[in-house]
């Protein structure tokens, strides 16, 4: 599904390098789980498959599907299944929930030349997606995240990730910022749409996330590389022991 | 005693028009003023940001008509319809002047009674607001205009009125003047919407009493070369509303000033306006509100949004008399570019003589917020698509400003259909 070679990137506007060579294959129905401490460039992962700008790439290939998605517009790679949940979900005033909802579906059912749904429909879908992850008629109303508290704005991630069922999802971080009963509700979300089509990269900083999303296979990033991939018993491993052991390992 | 511009431009001779009674009075006092204050020029200090000499200059420059197939803006409304071609009313495309608590006049005919009650808003309204800024364009417009109605409210209107202005003669140049009265506890919105004429001057005065609500929503016409300068003269009673919105779309050049005076207390005033401006397009809003009852409120929300060269100004200003405490003023203008070739200036100016007010200003000036547009775009939306729905976000801050929801949608979804076609 994804799978990625030896990426080198840097930021933009400073001298500065931070993937250093990510070699990474994220097989069709897998969940992979990437780990590591802060600064290690996980975030930057997300954003540079994603298309954000401001960082560059020196080298390496990142490609889903077999289709180098490097270059593409960050509306291009979503339209061809890419996902990425942020960490930080962006407010939007005055851009209705449902609005951006029904256009991002439509815009990209468009991109693939598929038929736009009809209003009607669109509202059948998100009711029924929205009544799941306890996201009531008010949230989808508002603005987009516009005074959503951090539970709220993951949930609204996961509505969005249910709504544009992408093939490849990556999660940034979304535990940060919740409580237990948020986290489960959010993990609930995401193991629903669980499927043997469908991947996952689940970016995150502690184990908890991963008691409710079963990772398959657990890599350990540091420095702007992957240094360590094993099975979920890896995940815990750095709950009991820290990063620093090892790091210390690998070094 | 009004201000004399400094700059005298050259006054067009003036021969106000014949057989008005009550009328011809307020229009030999403005002509009058006007040979004393001269038209605007660059040098005075309202005129500093927009050039007038094409609004002042003896002939219209003339304007390419725009063609369109899109409905006109309020077209759902259920409303008077008054046409008006190339400045000059045309009853047969217009509706029957008749309104439930509405009395419906044109001028002319007004101007033929020995006695009207429009005497004592027509001319007066527009005059009290000679000082301490002078209006040249408004008091030419007094003096001159033969064109435009006369409406009371005497109570609340059944529906609105509605003005519509054809433009089909590349040279045509229009000067237009409503008078308008709320009698006490009356409600009334009029509705404006076209680009008029190659040039026009409109003046519209209203004198809103006790306990009365005016609501006006304008939409000034896509024509691309149409120069437009615009006055509102409101005069408020106590507990009374004033609302008027303008969306302005397209246009080389618009000035529209809007002159606010709270004379009794516990009144309310809103003015706001959103632009969009593409190119050759230079859009003023300049408001003066002087608040001279107590405890009232005035909003001034403006927002534009600008790009290829296309210039946005918005000249605010909140006088507050010494009796006039417990005044809430509040001023909000932001400019947003869409590229780093287009220009927003902003002159708020608050002048406080009440030691118990509430004032506020502020006015921005940014760029398209990048993240969001990333979160948009990282969801399949198109760039294109998702600039406008950022645009259309921040101008919807200022259409918020429509009390009725049902207008403030037709102007959302004009808005939307214009911007969805611009990219073809």
């Amino acid at each position: 599904m994804l799978e990625i070679k030896n990426l080198h990137v840097g930021l933009e506007e400073e001298d500065k390098q931070i993937l250093k060579g990510v070699n990474l294959t994220v097989e069709t129905g897998k969940v992979h789980a990437i780990m590591g401490p802060n600064g290690s460039g996980k975030s930057t992962l997300s954003y540079v498959l994603s298309g954000k700008d401001g960082y560059e790439v020196t080298d390496g290939t990142a490609e889903l599907e077999g289709t180098d998605i490097l270059d593409m517009e960050p509306e291009e790679r979503a339209a061809a299944g890419l996902f990425l949940a942020f960490q930080y979900p962006v407010e939007i005033p005055g851009v209705g929930n449902m609005t951006f909802l029904r256009t991002a579906v439509n815009a990209q059912r468009k991109a693939r030349g598929e038929e736009e749904l009809s209003a009607a429909e669109f509202l059948k879908v998100v009711r029924e997606k929205a009544k799941s992850l306890k996201i009531d008629a008010d949230m989808l109303k508002r603005p987009v995240n516009v005074g959503f508290s951090g539970g709220e704005k993951k949930r609204n991630e996961i509505l969005q990730m249910a709504m544009l069922e992408p093939k490849m999802c990556i999660l940034d971080e979304t535990d940060s910022g919740l409580d237990v009963d948020a986290m489960k509700l959010v993990a609930e979300g995401v193991n629903a749409l669980r499927d043997a089509g469908r991947s996952f990269l689940v970016i995150t900083h502690y184990q908890r996330l991963l008691d409710h999303i079963k990772p398959d296979v657990v890599h350990i990033m540091a420095d702007g590389k992957i240094v360590k991939t094993g099975g979920p018993e890896l995940a815990l491993e750095v709950e009991n022991n820290g990063y620093a052991d090892i790091l210390a390992e690998v070094a | 005693m009004s201000a004399k511009l400094k700059n005298k431009g050259v006054v067009p001779s003036i021969t106000v028009p014949d057989g008005g009674k009550w009328a011809t009075t307020a229009r030999n006092a403005a002509a009058e003023l006007l040979t004393e204050t001269g038209l605007p020029h660059r040098r005075d200090e309202y005129w500093k940001y927009t050039d007038p000499t094409t609004l002042t200059a003896p002939e219209a420059t003339p304007a390419a008509i725009f063609k369109s197939d899109d409905p006109l803006p309020f077209s759902g409304v259920d409303a008077v319809k008054i046409v008006f071609v190339d400045g000059i009313y045309d009853p047969s495309q217009s509706d029957a002047l008749e309104l439930a608590g509405v009395e419906i006049e044109t001028l002319a005919d007004a101007a033929q009674k020995d006695i009207h009650w429009a005497g004592s808003v027509f001319g007066v309204l527009e005059g009290r607001g000679q000082s301490p800024v002078s209006r040249p364009l408004a008091s030419y417009n007094t003096a001159m205009a033969e064109q435009g109605f006369v409406i009371r409210a005497t109570g609340k209107a059944a529906k609105p009125v509605s003005f519509i202005y054809l433009h089909e003669s590349e040279t045509s140049d229009a000067v237009i003047h409503h008078t308008i009265k709320l009698d006490e506890g009356a409600d009334l919105t009029v509705l404006e919407n076209g680009p008029a004429a190659a040039r026009i001057n409109a003046v519209m005065e209203v004198e809103v009493a006790d306990n009365a609500a005016f609501h006006h929503v304008r939409a000034q016409g896509r024509d691309h070369e149409r120069r437009t300068a615009t006055h509102i003269f409101a005069r408020l009673g106590a507990e009374s509303s004033f609302k008027s919105f303008t969306l302005t779309v397209n246009g080389v050049l618009t000035r529209n000033d809007a002159i606010i005076e709270f004379t009794g207390d516990n009144a309310h005033a809103t003015v706001a306006g959103a632009c969009a401006g593409d190119g050759a397009f230079h859009h003023d809003d300049t408001v003066f509100i002087t608040h001279d009852a107590v405890n009232c409120e005035s909003r001034q929300v403006f927002k534009k949004v600008l790009r290829n060269g296309a210039v946005g100004v918005f000249q605010g200003k909140i006088l507050v008399q010494p009796d006039a405490q417990k005044t809430d003023g509040y001023q909000i203008s932001q400019g947003l570019m869409l590229d780093e070739n287009s220009t927003f200036q902003a002159k708020p100016e608050l002048e406080i003589y009440a030691d118990d007010v509430a004032c506020s200003h502020g006015s921005t000036v940014g760029a398209i917020d990048e993240t969001a547009l990333f979160y948009l775009t990282s969801r399949g939306i198109p760039h294109k698509e998702a600039q406008d729905m950022l645009t259309l976000a921040f101008l919807g801050e200022a259409i918020d400003e429509v009390e009725d929801d049902a207008l403030a949608d037709d102007l959302r979804s004009l808005l939307q259909g214009w911007m969805a076609r611009r990219h073809g």
